[in-house]
């Protein structure tokens, strides 16, 4: 009988995903692997995990993995990258580390092109800390920190990663997507490969933004969050292609 | 091999560059700036890396990256510059990842001063960071001293696994003076010492446990955490301080300073000693560790004094002095602070003052 699905091997074999129910990050490490091993890039491959609950990336992966200062990812992988070429190396950051404290580094090695690939796990909400206020919350939406929901007046409003990103001229390509349905689950795997496959062909810097969803704190069941992800965050966050100029360089 | 005319901070980027270092990341600021900008002209004549980060904090995050592929990496900065370096110097120390860097000290607090100054001295020697990680701190008082220890200073970080910090000041940094380089590892050399870390760099490996590297800072799991502490603290043990006595035998005053200071204290034992007086010097070379046994070598019985020479107020290094002294003899001070460099003159009146005890 032919084998037509198996579990990616570039996550330990022997480990059951810890991730909260309805919690997205297990499909998307699962999509990464699965690049990985379609490109033939495993053995050369270096994950920068950000902190918070993309800093639990280390606890599944079976391959070089490394851990940024909070924010710090961009920064590592431009030492990595530049001091090692032929390095693959993506970062796996979320909202409030590559929004928040990792702003200025997001922008500035977007700014200079650097040659790898982000992959930005955006949920609206601080996961591991508890749930307080993100960059990315949205209006009304309450937070551990925002107890009476985001108020524009005190905290301002959501950021769009890829349209602010989209404003400068070196980033090669900047595409949102969303896990929440099989259909987008696809199209997130086809936009992480032409991230990685990017890098591969030395064009620059890469971008996937993904929405997905926090029951845990939302405070909402799996199916519930699900439906608040369609009707709230993609409509503040429309998913689309932002910038590719992936034929051109 | 001749003697060539360098300012510090260039005798510092040609050195690291001697030693093998192909990657640097800076952030400018005073007085430090000829190192970043000797290094974006020089790094590339010999295939390495240099970038401008966007902060000290991107820097150093780049520094560590760096470090992680195996490659000597450099950065520096100096004082309010290395005080944004605490948590990515930190990260270096806890993920084991070799790293050297050079703080050129200018006055603080704060933005402080451009001019020298050596009060980051307890920030230098006890915690460059969080979680009671320690560093080899080496800390020249020439322009030869500096390019010598930034050259060795690599090696010690590759042999330890661990960040090393070059405590300079801005004279050390911006003076002129003859020195003699170290010299140039060639490219053999410097691919086989990139080699030489293959098995833990983070450069990509094959699946599993027992190729995979994984650079981990910190863990979930407090036992693993203390094990790796307690390893850290026996690899600290196995570090020897260095230090220099000068005329210290037979000496009724002993001057104690590092750096800069310990320069200009060196000068005006030569001027006391060619007026029939007794003094002497003690200079740590290596502020952590520091030489707490050089103070064991002066003649407690015909010594008046010692005189802490430091360019920081209140003093710093008082502390490490009182702990090798041992209230054998009392401690005087001949401090300045805030970007002013050291009189000689303010030494010379110290030190006769306990003389005339």
């Amino acid at each position: 009988m032919e084998r037509i699905y198996a579990r990616t091997e570039t996550l330990q074999q022997d480990k059951v995903s810890g991730f909260c129910p309805g919690c997205m990050h297990g499909t998307v490490i699962k999509l990464i692997g699965e690049v990985m091993e379609e490109l033939e890039i495993v053995d050369k491959t270096v994950s920068v995990e950000g902190v918070g609950c993309c800093g639990l990336l280390m606890d599944y992966t079976d391959y070089d993995t490394t851990t940024a200062p909070h924010g710090r990812a961009c920064a590592v992988a431009t030492g990595l990258k530049r001091a090692n070429p032929e390095t693959i190396v993506y970062t796996y950051q979320g909202d409030g580390d590559l929004a928040a404290i990792g702003l200025g580094e997001t922008m500035s090695a977007a700014n200079r092109g650097e040659n790898f690939t982000v992959i930005f796990v955006n949920n609206g909400i601080y996961g591991m800390t508890g749930g307080q206020l993100a960059p990315t919350t949205l209006v009304g939406m309450k937070a551990a920190t925002a107890p009476k929901g985001r108020d524009p007046k005190e905290h301002g409003y959501p950021m769009h990663m890829c349209e602010i990103l989209g404003q400068l001229k070196a980033p090669v390509y900047l595409e949102r997507c969303s896990c929440n349905t099989p259909q987008n689950v696809i199209k997130t795997k086809k936009a992480i490969k032409k991230a990685f496959r990017n890098q591969i062909d030395g064009k620059g810097f890469s971008m996937v933004e993904i929405v997905t969803s926090c029951p845990t704190n939302w405070g909402m069941d799996p199916l519930g969050a699900l439906d608040f992800l369609e009707e709230k965050m993609l409509v503040e966050f429309p998913l689309g292609v932002y910038r590719d100029r992936t034929k051109e360089v | 091999m001749a003697r060539v005319l360098m300012k510090g901070c260039e005798a510092i980027a040609e050195a690291a560059v001697r030693a093998g270092c192909r990657f640097f990341a800076g952030y400018p600021i005073t007085p430090q700036n000829e190192i970043p900008e000797y290094l974006s002209r020089r790094l590339p004549e010999v295939g390495g890396i240099f970038v401008q980060g966007e902060s000290e904090i991107a820097s150093i995050n780049m520094v560590y990256g760096a470090g992680q592929t195996g490659t000597r990496s450099l950065t520096s900065s100096s004082s309010t510059g290395v005080s944004l370096y605490s948590e990515g110097v930190s990260f270096c120390a806890s993920a084991r990842i070799p790293i050297v860097y050079v703080n050129v000290a200018r006055g603080g607090p704060g933005i402080g001063a451009i001019q020298p100054s050596q009060q980051d001295y307890l920030q230098a020697a006890k915690a460059s960071g969080n979680g009671g990680f320690q560093m080899l701190v080496f800390a020249p008082s020439t322009v030869q001293e500096a390019a010598d220890m930034t050259y060795r200073a690599f090696d010690c970080a590759d042999r330890d696994r661990n960040p090393v910090l070059i405590l300079a000041d801005g004279v050390i940094g911006t003076i002129m003076e003859p020195v003699e380089l170290p010299p140039m590892k060639s490219e053999e050399e410097v691919a086989a010492n990139k080699k030489s870390k293959r098995s833990w760099a983070c450069v990509g490996h094959k699946l599993g446990r027992e190729h995979r590297s994984w650079i981990e800072p910190g863990s979930f799991d407090t036992t693993n955490l203390q094990q790796r502490n307690e390893e850290a603290a026996k690899m600290y043990e196995t570090w020897t301080p260095e230090w220099e006595a000068y005329q210290v035998d037979d000496a009724e005053v002993v001057l104690t300073g590092y750096g800069i200071s310990a320069r200009i204290a060196k000068a005006v034992v030569d001027e006391l000693r060619l007026e029939g007086k007794k003094a002497g010097l003690i200079r740590p070379i290596t502020v952590n560790p520091f030489p707490y046994e050089a103070y064991e070598h002066i003649d407690y019985s015909c010594c008046k004094g010692i005189l802490d020479v430091e360019m920081a107020i209140p003093a710093l290094m008082i502390h490490d002095v009182k702990a090798g002294v041992k209230e054998r003899a009392s401690i005087d001070t001949c401090l300045c602070s805030g970007g002013n460099i050291m009189r000689k003159k303010a030494v010379m009146d110290a030190a006769g003052k306990i003389l005339e005890r």
